[in-house]
């Protein structure tokens, strides 16, 4: 029954969101203000029917449902409670129904923030929104139902995968797909623009806090997968130029690009067509993406159920968005060049250089994730293009940029005079220079160029997003503070820096090694010695263990315990690594158990891996950037006039 | 005008292009690799007398089903009935693979819910297990007469798909021969 009403609720918003992509463009069109506000009760309805629907899942899966196809493929009765919430979106069905959710989730968000818009404008981005929420609801329904039954019922489930067992992986999915999602309200915002043909500094003010809020997202989200995979792979790596891993790469790429590209509309009204470029191929990247992942064109670590009905249904529904928003570009673009104009060395400069290094990059991921599949189409034969080509190439457009970062920020708009320009960054970038060759000597004992290069960028970066926050902390009484914008900027600069070390010397002076040991055997790595204590067998709910108990100690001092563990699931019989780390905040020791080899030995991988969590914290200093630059009383003036329209009309109702 | 249209262009080539990678099929081209591939070669010790062993000698010259199966495995014991009406209507000759499990408790499970099976291997170690591709218990492999895997299902096998996937192969080998 539960799982009838869940399918009940997805049909009933799939009519709701046939109201709200249509209803408000035709108002909007003929300017009949009814039909307009039709969309933000629509997009009200549609929200709750698509919540009742993850809600009946969600039921499903705690009362053990096995009924219910998907439950029974997904689940198992001794699956810890939290794991069978997070179940849900294990998968393609529930996590598509995951994405319609949050897709509503920021409809409604925008339809209550967006009483400052005029009306026609805001009527048209729901119409775009509702239109996208059709696509997708009409995808679940055709071709991915959640809700599908299972006759006879399963006595027990499949269980979980294993490897989506693990909290980081439980929460991953969410904060990634609150990215990809949030895109499409830049994308619904561009089109509306372009729709109306009237794209003035006002639209860019608008798109800048939500495009903000969903690279925020984003940004966690793509950290949160880095460090599982670092801490549950087994191979110690954070980053593996995974198909799936550069979908989801490729959107933060231009969503970055496009946060940059809008402050220059903003300020100063140019790159116009530009911009809506971006906002329109972030969010057809986010739906690419979506169709790699699900259609099983690419060969990919992440399994997906893979079927080709559901790759033609994406791609025609992506070629239908992408293609219509495109024709609508290539027609109004062309009215929306400004002949404002900008001088050699000016912000506008760096930004349009930032955008260019940024779209090179993510050009550069696409290529290598496709070119694959283009060579076995062209008969090439089957190869696979791996992390060696990607560091090599990516590194191309990320050294200027992340040199010219630092010169940028400093930059003033219009144009910036050299004189005063170089009395202000020219200590740091001594600095940097400097402390870049002497810093890993001095703590690592090796210097070397590319060492010098990301060590010294990493410091520029650092020093250069503090010049100003240390000046209004400084400041004279009275006078004007840094706004939370500004402040915004270089928190997220101080992230990417802080990023860029742990990036550098991670991979500088990573030490790795793989021994076979049996108890009572010790290994040095660097400075350090690993003992094997004991091996021993553990049980957990839904798994056993064998866990390897490893001393480290520091020149002959005691400094941890760690127990990595070798874990069979029960039900599905496949072997899992949990790896042993013992973390400061500088450096990573990590055991990680491989094969048993015969006589009691194991193989054992120990590495250390100096200032990884650098990489991590950076993202999530970036990710704090941006909240702060979304707080600023620019953007926060809107809800403060919002709650006066609410309270004004209820005092008048 | 014309360079507005070049993101269009681009991006229609590259849907026809995307077009033409999903035509050619899933490259995973699952279930197994072992399909329309040699049955791999096993012995094992009987289950009920280790004195005896069974194996792919037993299996050839007959299209036979080899499932297999533990104890502490729910799906087991869900399919278990629908083995043994396959076996009490003389369908096809039943050959186990108890896989990852101890001996009592497997001979305790026969005696108490039936026996479906010719002759069951035992596989405590589960070496047989890989050398078949065993992902999860229950799998069931269909294998020819001249010792082809022509079917793998996995999970428990019941009526539904033992007409869509098993039957229409068994009647094809039938009218071959």
């Amino acid at each position: 029954m539960i799982p009838e009403i869940g399918q009940f609720a997805l049909i009933l918003a799939l009519s709701l969101a046939i109201c709200q992509g249509v209803l408000p463009l035709v108002g909007a069109h003929r300017n009949d203000a009814a039909m307009m506000q039709v969309g933000n009760t629509a997009a009200l309805g549609q929200f709750l029917f698509v919540a009742v629907a993850f809600g009946c899942l969600t039921w499903s899966f705690l009362s053990d449902d096995f009924s219910v196809l998907y439950v029974a493929n997904h689940s198992q009765l001794a699956l810890p409670t939290v794991y069978k919430v997070s179940a849900v979106w294990s998968a393609h069905e529930g996590s598509l129904l995951m994405w319609i959710l949050i897709l509503c989730a920021w409809t409604l968000a925008v339809s209550r923030y967006s009483s400052e818009l005029p009306q026609e404008f805001s009527a048209r981005v729901l119409g775009v929104l509702g239109l996208l929420s059709v696509g997708f609801l009409l995808f679940a329904l055709l071709t991915s139902n959640p809700f599908d039954r299972l006759s006879p019922p399963a006595a027990d489930g499949a269980d979980l995968n294993p490897l989506l067992q693990d909290p980081g992986l439980a929460i991953h999915p969410p904060l990634l797909y609150i990215g990809y999602v949030g895109f499409s309200v830049a994308f619904a915002f561009a089109i509306a623009a372009m729709l109306s043909g009237n794209l003035d500094q006002k639209w860019a003010k608008w798109t800048r806090p939500w495009t903000t809020m969903a690279w925020l997202f984003l940004t966690l989200g793509i950290m949160l997968g880095s460090w599982w995979a670092y801490y549950e792979l087994g191979w110690g790596g954070w980053w593996f130029w995974d198909p799936v891993e550069n979908a989801s790469f490729m959107p933060w790429l231009i969503g970055t690009a496009l946060i940059h590209s809008l402050a220059v509309t903003e300020k100063r009204g140019l790159f116009k067509s530009w911009t809506l470029l971006l906002a329109i191929t972030a969010f057809s990247l986010s739906l690419l993406g979506t169709f790699l992942v699900r259609s099983g064109i690419i060969v990919s670590v992440h399994a997906f159920a893979t079927d080709p009905t559901r790759g033609f249904f994406i791609l025609a529904f992506l070629g239908v968005v992408i293609v219509a928003a495109l024709a609508l570009y290539a027609w109004r673009a062309p009215s929306l060049d400004s002949d404002v104009g900008f001088g050699l060395l000016s912000r506008e400069t760096f930004l349009l250089l930032n955008n260019v290094l940024l779209v090179v990059a993510a050009t550069l991921v696409l290529m290598g994730t496709l070119a694959p599949l283009i060579i076995e189409l062209l008969n090439g034969g089957k190869i696979s293009i791996g992390p060696p080509w990607f560091e090599v190439a990516f590194l191309v457009p990320m050294i200027p940029l992340v040199l010219l970062l630092g010169l940028g920020m400093h930059t003033a708009w219009r144009t910036q005079d050299a004189r005063s320009w170089v009395a202000v960054l020219r200590i740091p970038a001594i600095a940097a220079v400097l402390l870049g060759v002497v810093l890993p000597l001095m703590f690592y004992g090796r210097t070397g160029l590319m060492l010098a290069v990301g060590f010294g960028a990493g410091l520029w970066i650092i020093l250069s997003s503090l010049i100003q926050p240390l000046r209004s902390l400084r400041r004279k009484k009275g006078s004007a503070g840094i706004t939370r914008s500004a402040l915004g900027m270089s928190v997220a600069h101080l992230g990417m820096g802080l990023f860029v070390l742990g990036v550098t010397v991670v991979s500088a002076f990573n030490i790795e090694s793989d021994r076979a040991l049996t108890p009572g055997d010790t290994i040095e790595v660097g400075h350090f010695e690993f003992e094997m204590r004991e091996l021993r067998n553990v049980e957990g709910p839904n798994y056993s263990a064998i866990e390897a108990v490893v001393e480290i100690r520091r020149d002959g001092e005691y400094l941890a315990t760690v127990r990595p563990q070798k874990r069979q699931y029960l039900v599905q019989k496949n072997w899992m690594t949990e790896a042993g780390i013992y973390a400061t905040w500088n450096r990573d020791l990590f055991v990680a158990l491989g094969d048993q080899l015969g006589n009691g030995a194991w193989s054992v991988r120990v590495q250390y891996k100096p200032m990884i969590r650098f990489i991590w914290f950076g993202a999530i200093i970036m990710a704090l950037g941006g909240l702060i630059a979304v707080s600023d009383r620019r953007y926060r003036l809107k809800a403060q006039e919002k709650s006066k329209v609410g309270r004004a009309a209820v005092e008048s109702a | 005008m014309s360079r507005y249209l070049l993101p269009l262009v681009a991006v229609i080539g590259l849907i026809l292009f995307l077009v033409v990678g999903l035509k050619r099929g899933d490259p995973r081209a699952l279930p197994s690799p072992y399909i329309g591939k040699p049955a791999p070669e096993f012995e094992l010790p009987k289950l009920k007398d280790p004195e005896q062993t069974v194996g792919s000698k037993d299996l050839s010259g007959q299209l036979a089903l080899v499932n297999v199966w533990a104890t502490w495995c729910v799906g087991c014991r869900a399919e278990h009935p629908f083995l043994l009406e396959l076996e009490a209507n003389d369908t096809i000759p039943i050959y186990g693979i108890n896989w990852r499990d101890t001996r009592p408790e497997a001979l305790r499970w026969i005696q108490q819910l039936g026996d479906p099976y010719v002759a069951s291997g035992f596989d405590g170690s589960g070496r047989v297990g890989i050398d078949w591709g065993v992902y999860g218990a229950p799998e069931t492999f269909l294998v020819s007469a001249d010792g082809i895997v022509l079917h793998k299902h996995l999970g428990p096998l019941d009526r539904a798909s033992w007409e869509s996937d098993f039957l229409p192969l068994i009647n094809g080998e039938g009218s071959m021969q």
